[in-house]
Order: structure tokens, then C-alpha cells, then sequence
């Protein structure tokens, strides 16, 4: 080795080193937050919050199938059994009633705070006698038997008062004491987690837990035939998870076994073998350096989908060894390197346009593919001759590549054919222009119809909110917050009132702001009054003052007791329902009300307009999550296609500027744009709806296809194409093959749309190069 | 109280001396009423009451699960029980429970629909039945067997004439008492 050879060996060793060191302490996160935007509005942020640690994020559906209901039941019963207590759940809820003792003592204990109707003129003598007949009358209806027991603490009927605002409409189902499914053949359990949706890991081991507990609970019972399905946010997130990691590895595992054959059978030499995946190891690791230093966390997505983007680099190496091997490095450097390093700028520009989205799981991917291109390429010109010295020996282009010189020679005569193709493949999608993208974010989601449907089913038996609707509002206070809360509640109220929604939950219902408390207290007269006018209002009911005593008492316990607080209801399910709807931030707080549809909204849709118009000025903001979502993801997908084109014309500069002939910069223009547009056409008559990855797909092709484009364009140029170049393009095409095609058999729509893109458009590109690029004549 | 158990004793002595009009023969009777709609007063004696409170208004029963009661004094009031489902309105304001997770509360609203449709097996599944008198005057006594239903409720007494049921009186465990009298509009 030649001292500047070491030199250069030591200065890459050291940045790799250094490299390390940086990914060794760099954070990876594999959230949802790949998918949100890096400047939220509003409405986004609570997409955001609610995705991150929002209460439905948490939410997690069971039910129980085998056996009878009354075995279902036991099991569901045995199951919240176990979990109850468990410091990682922070609910369990099968509609066991036993379950909610805590609450209504709580209500109970705080009803002059909590009731809505405490005002100053429920305690006048009018009042009284109306608020005491009322009870009276209830006592006469089935709902008498809940309030009879409290009638001496509670003639006024607070209790059944808070509870009426609580009781959502439509309950699940229930079949021997539990909930069951509207078909009564599964036990439904509704379980909330502590750890919040963006904590997989906390998500996985609970997830763990209700199976394990499950499996403890049958076993005990002796009920074996018993299954249990789990739904939700966090089951979908950690299923994702697992089989993306799990298919990125199958698949690397496949695709690196026919690139590592493909290259043995190109180099007859493990060493040159090793020496080629230098480039690409460099660039991955000089990928995720550059994206830890500049964004600080890198998506555990970025890595997995960025090392296929700069899959590219595998073949420089093979251009290198194929192509120095015969011409010897410095005619390699002379003749080769500046193509190369054309075709790399072309990649450069085409990741570097991805920098400029908005969506940050983007430009982290452009910013990956950027540095991973770009390192790959130096290592492959500056490190790769030093390491592999002189000895690069490879057996000659067989009788396979000579056979496809002589084909290269006739493929002009295909010109007219790939022509009159092209136009009908332009016309064919200019008449489908308008069903070529989906539109919807699912399209990126891992989880399947089946799944999806499942999810659906398990949601409307159980009633479950799926949070679709909310209201926002903020205070710079919790007390601010949930004043705020309350004057939203009062237009809330008039929309329930007239059917416009069905209903609404408040933080408020449970913890009232200190203002209302203290105003609710202070419609209690003092224990002298109070005894006077329950005296004289109830002189002709059947109910006679002096037997209540706990009334009075209760009323002046209550005016001496101070406000109720959250940590009141510390262990009762209020809490958890407080806590998800109330919210810090950064000197902040802010309040969700999650909203119902009016019952006769079949669909569960609500008329958006009507309700922003009834909180217009109210500071109160209404968000339909489904619609902030589809806006922001076709957000994301224009901006996307817009740094697409803009990364092409930049391409097609770059190209005119380096080829300075117009025919040329023409041609290789036209193949590319062509490739891309037989994909298209391609993907939508395999029924494939294009969406965002399928777009980054296309950027991939157009800056690998670019090299092979010029590869031709250099025979074009005047310089012959001989076997050994058209062997490297080859061996290079057929890698690039392997490894994208190897993604298209995946079930995740993400690394599928990769692969169905980019796979074909890789083969495409380059016999479109050799039909209308490649010289009609031997130079 | 104790001049009802004399009651009652005296029946079973003087039903006992018939001893023809057995559960199943009840049942059939009960099970052939096409439903319809009745007045009812209904009047519930409480302990911390001085008086009984008194409601009234009409019934409907459409066989076998749904049981409308509108009640209109002292105060209008719709409840419906419609399979598991009870709902409530009052002042526009509707309230819906589902009695399958209480099975004491559903036992309790279930005793009259089940004896309204003449289904056994249904209060069976709660109760102890007993059949005192004739198709002309019969007297159905429920006692509860289930501890959680007997914890809230005594003794169901249902009398009636052929498929007609008359008088319902319930008495609960803390001694209060209800009673609902029934008056047929259009008996089929």
C-alpha cells in the first residue's frame, strides 16, 4: 500500500469510527410522528397529541370467543380480575357494575359541585318543593330504585342529576352479567393502557400482558377451547412494527442472498465480493450520522427504507470492478468516473428535492439518500483502488454479454414500436389521470381489511368512541382551561338540544372550574335558612322535613369542604377520564371534548359547518381528525409531487449543462419520463392506486435509471460501448432487480410500493435506453 | 304486613283445598294475551313517606320483549323495555340502561314482562313460582331465589283473571312496597 493510499484508508477508517460514535448515541424512535408534519397548525397539533398520548390511543378492545356465555363470562370476568391493580393498565372495563362503585361514591360525596342544576333558586322554597316532587315522581318510575337508597341525603336529586349528563346513549351489549357483542357470541373487555400510543415498547408488553393473563385466566377455569382478540390503535401499532421488522429482514435476508450470487458469479472473488459492499456500508452509516446531527432523532423507518434508496451504490462498486478490471484505474478514472459521477449527481438532486418537504419522515428519507449517495459514490472513487489495489482480476464478458452486444446493435430497429407504445401508454393514463392516486392516508397502513373491519366490528359492539369529532379549547390555566371548557359546553348543549350532535364529554362534568364550584356553593343557603324553607316547601309532601336531617348535614359539609381537585378522584375511572381530556402543554392547558353523533346519523357523520358556525367567537375549535388527516396526507402528496418535478427539471439542467447537446439531454430525458410513465400505467393496470411511496419510488428510478441512460448516452457520445461496460450494466440492472423486486413481494404497503415501482421501472429504464439512446451506428 | 301473610295463608289453604290450577295451565292462559294497551295506577308505599306516591297512565304490551309504560300524573314519563334495553324519558331528557349488566334490576323490571307473556322459563330463572286459585281468580307468587335479586326484592304477588293480569305488588326488602293495578282498554 502506497502512503497516500494508507492515508486515505486511515482518514476513512477514522470517519467511520467517528461515524459510529455518533450512531452509537444517536435516538431512534419508530412513533407515528414519522407521518406528522414538522409545523403543525392547530387542528394538526391535536392529530398530534392525540396520536401521541391521546386516550383513545391507549384504547385497547378484547373479546372472548368459545364456549357459552356464561364461560365467556367467567373468563372475562378472571381476565380484569388479574389485570385490575396492575400498574400498566390504567382501566379495565368488561360492564361488571362492581366496577363503577368508586365513581358514583365520588358523585355522590361532591353532588352540589358536580350538578348543573345547583343554583341560587333551587334552594328557594319554590325550588325545593319542585326539586323534591321531582324526586318524588322519579321515585314512582324504575329509576326510583337507584335514588331511594340516597332520598334522605339527596331529596333534591343531584345524584341521578350527573348521572343523567353521563350516560352515553348506546351501551354494548350484555350477556350473563358482561358485556358481550351485538350478536352475543363474544365477551367484549375495554382495557386502557398507561403507557401512551407512542411508546410500542410499553404498548408491546402490555399487549403481552392481557394474553398472558388471558391464557392464566382459561387455564385456572379449565376453559381451554377459549380465544381472545385483541384490537385497537396500540395492537395495530405493534403488529406494524413487528412485521415490518420482521419482513424488512426476510427480505433483505432473500434479496442480499441473490445479489451476493449474482456478484460471486460475476467476480469468482469473496474478497472483491467484501470489497464491494464497502461503498454502501459507508453510505448507510454516513446516512444515519447526517440525519442524527441534523435532526437530532432518526425514524427507525428512514434506516429501513433508506438503505433500498442507496441500494444504487452496490453498483458503482460493480462498475468499478467491472470496468477498471480490463481498462486499469486511471483509464477507469479518465473515461468512466465522470458518467458516474453525472448519474450520482442526477441521484443527489432527485434525494435532495425530498429535503424540502414538509413531512419530516421525507426529508429525513432525502437528507438519508442524500449523504448515503453522495458517500458512497467517494468511497467507491477515493477509498474502494486503494483497498483494491491492482489484483482486480475478473474473468472476461462471457458469451452471454457478446450475445447482448449484437442484440444492443438491432435494438434501434424497436424505436417505432417503443414510440407508438409510448403514445398510447401517455394517452391510456391521460384518460385514467383522474383514479391514478389514492387520496387516503390508509393507503399507507399496515393493517389490513380483514384487521380494519375486525377493529370496526369490535368498536360499535363495545360503543367505543373512535374520537373522529372533537372540540379544542385552550387557557393559559387548568382553571382558565376548564372555564374555557364550560362556556363551550353551554353551545354544545343547544347543538344537543337541537339534535344537531348527540352528545359531548367535558372535563368540567367531573371537575368543574373553581368558578363554578364556588358558584354552585354559594347557591347553598346556611343551615338555618336551608331548615326554614325545606320546613315550609315541603308542609304538603308526603316527604316530611324532619326526616331529612343527612340532607342538611350534607349540604353543610359541603359548604365547609374545600373544592374538589384531580387528585380527588385519584383510582376511580373519572380520573383517567379527566386526564385524557385535559391536557398541559408548554404554559399551556388544553381541553378535548370528544363529540357524539346525533343518533340518527347512521354513517357517524356530523355536519361540520352548522357546529363551526354555532362556536364561531367562542375561542372553541372543532376538529374532525378523519378530514385534518386525508388533508394533511394529500397535503404532503401535492407538496411531494411539486419537489418531485422540480427535482426533475433540476435533473434535466444538470444534464444539459454536463452533456451540452440538446439531442442527447432530450433522449435520456424522454427514456426516463417514458420509464416512469410504462410504471405508472403498469401499477394502475394491476389495479395498484399510486400514493406517496410509489412517488418516491419514481424519484428512485429516474436516479438509478439515469446512470444506465448514460451509460448508453456516453456510447452516443462517441465513446464504444464494449462488453465489459455493458456486462457492469447488466450485472448492475440485474442486482437492482433482485434487490427492489425481493421488496414488491412484501404485505407491507410501504416497502410493496418501493418494490412494484422501482423493480420493474429499474429493467424498464434500461432496455428503453438501449432502443432509443444507444447509436443506430457504431461510432 | 302481617295481615297480607293471613292473606296469602288463607288462599294457599283455601287454593290448596282445589289444588287443580297448576304453573303450566297459568302459563298458556298468559301466553295466548295479544298484548295491548291498559291503564294502570300504580302506588308505591315508602318508608320515609308519609303517603303513597301515586302515578298513573297507559301500558302497552307487545309480546314477548317490549313493555311501553307512559305514565301521565303526576308527571308525563315514557319508559320502554325493549329486550334488555330500558329507556327512560322525562323532561326531554332520555336516559337508556342496559339491564343485562345489572341481572338483579333486569329480574326486577323482567318479572312483570315474563308473566305478561306467560314465559316460565324466564322467571323461573329467578324466581320460585307458586299458582294459588282458579283460571277465573288466580294469585302467582314470585319469590326470589337468586341472593343478589333477594337482596332487593321480598315477594312478587301477581293476581289476575284468565289471560288478564289485574294487580301486581311488589315488596322490597327494605319493607317498602309498590302496588300497579291494571285496567285492560280493549281487552281481547
Amino acid at each position: 500500500m502506497k502512503p497516500i493510499a494508507g492515508r486515505v484508508f486511515l482518514l476513512w477508517l477514522m470517519f467511520m469510527l467517528a461515524g459510529a460514535c455518533v450512531v452509537w448515541n444517536t435516538q431512534f424512535t419508530a412513533d407515528m410522528s414519522f407521518f406528522l408534519p414538522s409545523s403543525p397548525t392547530a387542528e394538526q397539533q391535536v392529530l398530534v397529541s392525540q396520536m401521541k398520548d391521546g386516550s383513545v390511543s391507549r384504547l385497547l378492545m378484547l373479546s372472548v370467543e368459545g364456549g357459552d356465555a356464561s364461560q365467556r363470562a367467567s373468563v372475562s370476568r378472571a381476565l380484569r380480575q388479574q389485570l385490575t391493580g396492575r400498574s400498566d393498565f390504567i382501566s379495565i372495563q368488561n360492564g361488571e357494575t362492581g366496577g363503577l362503585d368508586g365513581e358514583r361514591d365520588f358523585i355522590l360525596r361532591h353532588r352540589y359541585r358536580l350538578s348543573s342544576a345547583v343554583a341560587p333558586a333551587r334552594f328557594t322554597e319554590q325550588g325545593l318543593a319542585d326539586a323534591v316532587a321531582n324526586t318524588l315522581e322519579m321515585l314512582a318510575s324504575p329509576l326510583g330504585l337507584i335514588i331511594k337508597p340516597y332520598l334522605a341525603r339527596d331529596p333534591t336529586g343531584e345524584l341521578l342529576e350527573v348521572i343523567g349528563h353521563l350516560n352515553p346513549e348506546v351501551q354494548p351489549e350484555t350477556r350473563a352479567g358482561v358485556w358481550a357483542s351485538r350478536d352475543g357470541e363474544r365477551a367484549m373487555l375495554l382495557v386502557q393502557t398507561q403507557a401512551a400510543g407512542s411508546d410500542t415498547d410499553g404498548q408491546e408488553a402490555a399487549i403481552a400482558g392481557v394474553n398472558q393473563a388471558f391464557g392464566l385466566a382459561a387455564q385456572t377455569l379449565g376453559l381451554n377451547s377459549m380465544t381472545l382478540r385483541v384490537s385497537g390503535p396500540a395492537q395495530f401499532a405493534v403488529t406494524a412494527r413487528k412485521t415490518i421488522k420482521a419482513e424488512v429482514s426476510r427480505l433483505f435476508l432473500i434479496s442480499t442472498l441473490g445479489i451476493v450470487l449474482v456478484l460471486l458469479w460475476v467476480y469468482r472473488s469473496p474478497r472483491l465480493l467484501a470489497l464491494g459492499l464497502l461503498p454502501v456500508a459507508s453510505g448507510a452509516l454516513a446516512g444515519i450520522v447526517t440525519v442524527s446531527l441534523v435532526f437530532g432523532t432518526v425514524f427507525g423507518i428512514t434506516v429501513g427504507f433508506g438503505s433500498a434508496l442507496i441500494g444504487e451504490a452496490v453498483d458503482y462498486a460493480i462498475y468499478f470492478f467491472v470496468q477498471s478490471g480490463r481498462l486499469g484505474l486511471p483509464n477507469w478514472r479518465k473515461h468512466f468516473w465522470p458518467t458516474i459521477r453525472l448519474g450520482v449527481l442526477t441521484s443527489a438532486i432527485g434525494f435532495g428535492s425530498l429535503l424540502f418537504s414538509g413531512f419530516p419522515g421525507l426529508s429525513q428519507l432525502g437528507l438519508y439518500a442524500l449523504s448515503g449517495v453522495i458517500t458512497a459514490a467517494l468511497v467507491t472513487r477515493f477509498v474502494l483502488p486503494t483497498l483494491a489495489g491492482s489484483q482486480i482480476d475478473l474473468p472476461a464478458p462471457g458469451r452471454l454479454t457478446h450475445h447482448l452486444l449484437s442484440a444492443l446493435d438491432q435494438a434501434h430497429r424497436l424505436r417505432a414500436l417503443v414510440l407508438v407504445l409510448a403514445v398510447l401508454t401517455c394517452g391510456y393514463l391521460w384518460t385514467q389521470r383522474a383514479v391514478l392516486w389514492d387520496a387516503n392516508l390508509s393507503a399507507l397502513s399496515t393493517v389490513s381489511q380483514a384487521e380494519a373491519d375486525e377493529d370496526t366490528r369490535m368498536r360499535s359492539d363495545l360503543a367505543a368512541p373512535d374520537a373522529r369529532y372533537m372540540v379544542i379549547v385552550n387557557g393559559t390555566s387548568q382553571e382558565a382551561a376548564l372555564q374555557a371548557a364550560e362556556r363551550a359546553g353551554e353551545h354544545l348543549d343547544r347543538l344537543v338540544a337541537e339534535g344537531v350532535i348527540g352528545g359531548y364529554d367535558s372535563p368540567a362534568r367531573f371537575l368543574p372550574s373553581l368558578k363554578r364550584q364556588g358558584e354552585r356553593i354559594a347557591a347553598l343557603p346556611g343551615d338555618e335558612v336551608l331548615r326554614a324553607r325545606i320546613r315550609s316547601a315541603l308542609v304538603d309532601s308526603p316527604l316530611s322535613a324532619n326526616k331529612l336531617e343527612p340532607f342538611l348535614a350534607d349540604v353543610q359539609a359541603t359548604r365547609h369542604e374545600g373544592p374538589i381537585k384531580r387528585a380527588d378522584m385519584e383510582g376511580t375511572g373519572l380520573a383517567l377520564a379527566v386526564d385524557s381530556m385535559l391536557m398541559q402543554g408548554q404554559g399551556n392547558w388544553s381541553v378535548m371534548l370528544p363529540l357524539r353523533s346525533a343518533p340518527n346519523a347512521t354513517d357517524g357523520s356530523m355536519p361540520a359547518n352548522q357546529i363551526r358556525a354555532a362556536l364561531a367567537g367562542s375561542g372553541a375549535l372543532f376538529v374532525d381528525m378523519k378530514t385534518e388527516f386525508d388533508a394533511l396526507y394529500n397535503g404532503y402528496l401535492d407538496e411531494a409531487v411539486t419537489l418531485a418535478v422540480a427535482g426533475f427539471v433540476a435533473i434535466v439542467l444538470l444534464l444539459a449543462f454536463a452533456l451540452r447537446s440538446t439531442r442527447r439531454v432530450l433522449r435520456v430525458v424522454l427514456t426516463l419520463v417514458l420509464t416512469v410513465a410504462a410504471v405508472i400505467a403498469l401499477l394502475h393496470l394491476a389495479g395498484e392506486r399510486l400514493h406517496l411511496l410509489h412517488l418516491v419510488g419514481m424519484l428512485l428510478i429516474v436516479a438509478v435509471g439515469s446512470n444506465y441512460a448514460l451509460f448508453f448516452d456516453r456510447a452516443a457520445g462517441g465513446e464504444a460501448l464494449d462488453a465489459t461496460t455493458l456486462m457492469s450494466m447488466a450485472v448492475a440492472t440485474l442486482t437492482t432487480t433482485i434487490g427492489f423486486g425481493t421488496l414488491a413481494l412484501s404485505n407491507v404497503p410501504v416497502l410493496n410500493a418501493i418494490g412494484m415501482t422501482v423493480g420493474p421501472g429499474a429493467l424498464i429504464t434500461l432496455l428503453l435506453s438501449a432502443v432509443l439512446i444507444y447509436p443506430t451506428r457504431k461510432p | 304486613m302481617r295481615r297480607l301473610c293471613l292473606v296469602l295463608l288463607l288462599l294457599g289453604v283455601s287454593v290448596g283445598a282445589q289444588a287443580a290450577y297448576s304453573i303450566d295451565q297459568l302459563m298458556a292462559e298468559l301466553a295466548q294475551h295479544k298484548g295491548g294497551r291498559a291503564r294502570f295506577v300504580e302506588k308505591r308505599y315508602i318508608a320515609l313517606l308519609d303517603k303513597p306516591v301515586v302515578a298513573s297512565g297507559e301500558m302497552y304490551f307487545g309480546p314477548p320483549d317490549r313493555l311501553e309504560k307512559r305514565t301521565s300524573l303526576p308527571k308525563s314519563e315514557t319508559m320502554v323495555l325493549d329486550k334488555d334495553m330500558l329507556s327512560i324519558e322525562r323532561d326531554n331528557r332520555k336516559l337508556s340502561v342496559n339491564l343485562g349488566s345489572r341481572p338483579e334490576a333486569l329480574a326486577f323490571v323482567d318479572s312483570i314482562r315474563s308473566t305478561l307473556s306467560g314465559n316460565r322459563k324466564s322467571l323461573e330463572k329467578y324466581y320460585t313460582l307458586q299458582v294459588y286459585g282458579d283460571s277465573n281468580q288466580w294469585t302467582l307468587v314470585l319469590v326470589p331465589g337468586e341472593p343478589s335479586v333477594a337482596a332487593l326484592l321480598r315477594r312478587i304477588t301477581v293476581t289476575g283473571n284468565g289471560s288478564q293480569v289485574r294487580h301486581i305488588e311488589y315488596l322490597l326488602a327494605d319493607g317498602d312496597r309498590s302496588e300497579l293495578s291494571i285496567e285492560p282498554i280493549d281487552p281481547r
